[in-house]
């Protein structure tokens, strides 16, 4: 019995390590979301692409991991401002259903750009880190890490948006987009800085999962379903919600894999989904 | 008369498909309070905001301090010392009323002043100071007007339009709302007032003007207005 509870407790607090980094994946979707009211269908591709560029930067350029880090989050904040300003920007004022088919289509764009440019095998780092052991608990060290800088990243994004003006005029645009101009403020430019630090947030989740998974063209199908679930588990666009959302659904991931089988505890996750869809379709907490 | 700070001339604009204002011409002197009165539908609140450039002006041109707009992006207006309260005072509801302030003096100009002006926002409006980490969406109508004006004054306007503050707001309010009004011409700053409310406004500014369907059809000293049977006849109810 006190093996099962030392066990129960890992699977907790490894729910608890994969609920940080998940609740990072969901900011940067719900930010766009909250913000300019589109869904980044493709938000996970740009994951991908951010993997993959930590992958070249490291073992191909041979530039130090750190930086081949910042070099992906840079690439796919660029990525990012570049998706609005291309592809977002002439379907703003289109029906959703059209917007979110233009962002389905980045979607299978950069999967079968990525198959044609880095081919369909695995890549891998090669970084490995020793597991840390507190008692008789191990946690693996690059979930750690991505639990830290999760945090860190989220922390930093609550201080930008609410200490800073740009900050300010981001949560403002989300409210009175129509205005805006009276303030000062060019709503068209704030959309391509909201869109960058999206990206930026897809690009720091990219540097994290990096370290724990192995990169192929079709790995934002693995996080991008869950990501968007996450989001409107907790009420899309609502950046509280998905946080606390991303530890709901961690919990059942991780402990509900640990009682029955592995691949269990993702089945009974997503019929929690399906259930508070049912209960509460808004979101826990959705407004609308 | 000096050259006036804004001066309208000639201005025609309108929506897709409609035309709200048809040659419309006006001035505004420095340090004077001036209104545009007239029905609903008038075309009141196009004419701000074809000033603040929301919406393209199709002929005429407006110009403040000498300096054209013809070619100035809305969100530029700011800058040349042009600040707009709109209709409904459209704060951002789920921000504080500070965090409303701050997007006031969101020009880069403006962030340099920014506590300085914040004080005096305060100092004119002191329930702004006690309310200020507050939602503005939660403030009373009359507090949800201070607010707006507030906003408008971070950017440390000299021209400043107000488009109908005394609209939808309880009879008992409105009467502070233009008293707030008068207080801020006593300040000093140069104030354009678009209002329905015919009889309180002409109390409160110099000049008017008379717009119906687009056009203005009579101008003069607020005072000769009043007293004008036209006016006292179709809008005051003599």
């Amino acid at each position: 019995m006190e093996i099962f509870d030392i066990f129960l407790l890992e699977a907790v607090l490894n729910g608890l390590l994969l609920g940080g980094l998940l609740a990072l994946l969901s900011l940067g979707l719900n930010l766009i979301f909250g913000v300019i009211d589109v869904v980044w269908i493709c938000y996970a591709e740009l994951i991908m692409v951010g993997m993959y560029a930590v992958y070249y930067f490291h073992v191909s350029f041979g530039w130090p991991l750190i930086l081949a880090m910042l070099g992906g989050v840079a690439i796919v904040a660029l990525a990012g401002a570049a998706l609005h300003y291309f592809v977002i920007r002439p379907v703003l004022g289109a029906e959703p259903i059209n917007q979110l088919l233009v962002t389905g289509g980045v979607l299978f764009f950069l999967q079968a750009a990525a198959t044609l440019a880095f081919g369909i095998e695995f890549k891998n780092l090669g970084v490995s880190f020793p597991p840390i052991v507190v008692g008789d608990i191990s946690f693996s060290m690059p979930r750690l890490i991505a639990f830290g800088v999760a945090l860190a990243g989220m922390l930093g994004m609550y201080l930008l948006l609410t200490r800073t003006y740009i900050g300010t005029a981001i949560r403002a645009i989300s409210q009175d987009r129509a205005i805006m101009p009276l303030m000062g403020v060019n709503p068209g430019r704030i959309f391509i800085i909201t869109s960058a630090i999206g990206g930026a947030l897809a690009g720091l989740g990219s540097c994290l999962l990096v370290l724990q998974y192995d990169i192929h063209p079709g790995i934002g199908l693995s996080f991008g379903p869950i990501t968007f679930l996450i989001c409107v588990l907790g009420g899309l666009g609502n950046m509280a919600g998905g946080f606390i959302a991303a530890f709901i659904f961690a919990q059942f991931i991780s402990v509900g894999g640990f009682l029955l089988a592995l691949e269990w505890g993702y089945v009974i996750a997503f019929l929690f989904f399906i259930g508070m869809m049912f209960w509460r379709p808004q979101g826990i907490l959705g407004g609308k | 008369m000096d050259a006036p700070m804004l001066r309208v001339e000639d201005v025609s604009a309108g929506y897709e498909g409609f035309q709200a204002l048809f040659g419309v011409s006006l001035e505004v002197g420095a340090g004077e309070a001036v209104a545009v009165i007239g029905p609903n539908g008038a075309g009141k609140t196009t004419l701000l905001r074809a000033i603040s450039k929301l919406i393209g002006v199709t002929g005429g041109d407006i110009a403040m301090e000498g300096r054209s707009l013809k070619s100035v992006p809305a969100h530029e207006v700011i800058g040349y010392g042009i600040a707009q309260v709109p209709e409904n005072r459209r704060l951002f509801p789920r921000l504080t009323v500070e965090d409303n302030l701050r997007m006031g003096g969101f020009l880069p100009s403006a962030r340099a002043r920014y506590a300085e002006r914040l004080a005096y926002v305060y100092s004119l409006f002191p329930r702004m100071k006690e309310r200020r980490g507050q939602l503005a969406g939660t403030l009373s109508g009359g507090e949800q007007q201070m607010c707006a004006i507030g906003r408008a004054l971070m950017s440390g306007p000299k021209l400043l339009l107000l488009d109908e503050p005394s609209a939808g707001l309880a009879p008992v309010v409105v009467q502070s709302i233009f008293e707030m009004v008068k207080r801020i011409c006593a300040e000093g700053y140069t104030v354009l007032i678009v209002e329905q409310n015919i009889r309180q406004v002409l109390k409160v500014v110099d000049r008017a003007y008379l717009l119906e369907t687009g056009r203005i059809k009579q101008s003069g000293a607020a005072a000769g207005l009043l007293a004008s049977n036209e006016i006292r006849k179709a809008y005051l109810g003599i």
